[in-house]
């Protein structure tokens, strides 16, 4: 019975791994309390793409979207097999709200990759690297890490500079945070990509050292919630 | 209340039909036929004592909250006094049984308790409980698939940690019920934060730059917050 049934399942995962395009749906929930994610990106490409490399330092690409929510950079450097999936809310995706249950047709491709940069901060983002797309029909629920790019230094001051290699935090879409900080810090002592330490924050609207307010713009891990449906 | 009414008797032909049931791999409608799950948890907090437990056996009807929605009143009751009465007290058809647990759960500490109801093919489960060194968090699961689980067997589940949503993060003396804020209020009508259930954020304490709080350090918490096994015991 068991020999059966194995034999039966072998040729189809083998198919379908070598050749089949699969269907699936894709939505994403940010978790927050109180951060917004900029237009998210899915990639579903090879095993050897990586948007990004926890450990290693963060491509000029992932740098322009973790610093300032641009995922078209990261689009173009794709290879032509690549079939990305951009802006999937039409927007931000405000705290604790979901993406449309989105269709994405995978092509030969094998893996799949999500990636937002998480307001207000400098450079964090939310991040799956290269996540094996299962072959079994079925749903899957997957939770996803906020990452530091450790491409921009966390002053968390807010002043419009999204732009990559400008310092600063593009904005607060929240409309909740402060202004006139001096700046928590001004060196980064990690400057691979890493998981985030959380923004500092403090609780002044006018000054202080950051523009952050420490008890709104927090998080724990996981930040967002990624369910495939395989069709 | 009836199941506790029942013979030893009568309890020892259930168990003997539902054995014999679960080994024929089918279902049964039989009123009669009762299943019984232990419920053990284990605070891992540093300093955030958990309230006495909600705990749950219901059908997919049934879901206490989620997020991204607005959290009922019983589950802000719960979230921001630790007062299960009005959560446990829920009148719905989706729901078997409701069981509280005898008392707060300390840091590092472990406790059991055990949960029975009718046997039903769509069985789910629910617990629920308040860290009460915070204005509003809790941690549990809701909707907790028993539908698979043998006799004897169990499942373990990390517990992440929620924020009812239903006021702020203040931290302030008075705000907060647990024995980190003498006297602190626990439920109040009002909602003053974003009203949805989200993932709580943590908390920031005096320690850490925010002078007003009334939490230090020890109160600091990450996900998850506690461990949950469920035992099908009957």
């Amino acid at each position: 019975m068991k020999t059966k049934s194995l034999l039966s399942i072998l040729p189809l995962s083998l198919a379908s791994a070598m050749a089949f395009s699969q269907s699936i749906e894709v939505e994403v929930t940010n978790l927050t309390h109180g951060i917004h994610f900029t237009p998210i990106l899915v990639s579903a490409h090879d095993d050897a793409t990586h948007l990004f490399s926890a450990g290693m330092t963060a491509s000029d690409e992932l740098k322009a979207m973790a610093e300032g929510g641009d995922t078209g950079p990261l689009m173009a450097a794709n290879a032509e097999s690549v079939v990305d999936t951009d802006n999937l809310a039409s927007g931000m995706l405000a705290p604790s709200v979901s993406t449309p249950v989105t269709a994405i047709e995978t092509g030969v491709n094998t893996h799949l990759s999500i990636v937002a940069m998480m307001l207000p901060t400098n450079d964090g983002f939310i991040g799956l690297d290269g996540w094996e797309i299962p072959t079994e029909v079925g749903t899957y629920t997957v939770y996803l890490n906020g990452y530091d790019a450790g491409t921009e230094v966390n002053d968390e001051i807010i002043n419009g500079g999204g732009a990559p290699g400008v310092l600063g935090i593009p904005g607060a879409p929240g409309m909740d945070a402060g202004t006139g900080a001096t700046g928590v810090t001004d060196m980064e002592s990690n400057t691979a990509v890493h998981i985030h330490r959380g923004n500092t924050g403090d609780t002044s609207l006018t000054g202080g050292i950051s523009d952050v307010d420490s008890r709104i713009h927090r998080w724990l891990n996981p930040v967002a919630k990624v369910v495939v449906t395989v069709k | 209340m009836k199941y506790l009414n029942k013979r030893s008797t009568t309890l020892a032909m259930t168990i003997l039909t539902a054995s014999l049931l679960s080994a024929c791999g089918s279902s049964s409608d039989d009123d009669d036929v009762e299943v019984s799950y232990e419920v053990t948890l284990t605070n891992l907090t540093s300093n955030q004592p958990l309230s006495p437990l909600a705990v749950q056996l219901h059908n997919t009807a049934y879901q206490a909250w989620e997020v991204g929605s607005v959290a009922s009143e019983s589950l802000e009751m719960l979230a921001e006094g630790g007062d299960n009465t009005a959560f446990l007290a829920v009148d719905s058809a989706n729901v078997y049984n409701g069981v509280s647990g005898s008392g707060a759960v300390a840091p590092g500490i472990t406790q059991s308790l055990s949960i029975s109801a009718d046997e039903a093919t769509d069985m789910q489960l629910t617990l629920v409980t308040m860290l009460v060194n915070t204005n509003d968090a809790f941690a549990g699961k809701t909707g907790l698939d028993l539908s698979d689980l043998a006799m004897g067997e169990s499942m373990k589940h990390f517990l992440p940690v929620y924020d009812a949503g239903t006021e702020g993060n203040s931290e302030l003396a008075g705000t907060i019920p647990g024995p980190a804020d003498d006297g602190g209020e626990g439920f109040n009508m009002a909602r003053d934060d974003v009203d949805f259930v989200a993932r709580h954020p943590g908390v920031v304490g005096m320690d850490h730059g925010y002078s007003e709080s009334v939490l230090n350090s020890t109160h600091s918490f990450d996900s998850p917050v506690a461990v949950l096994t469920v035992t099908r015991t009957q």
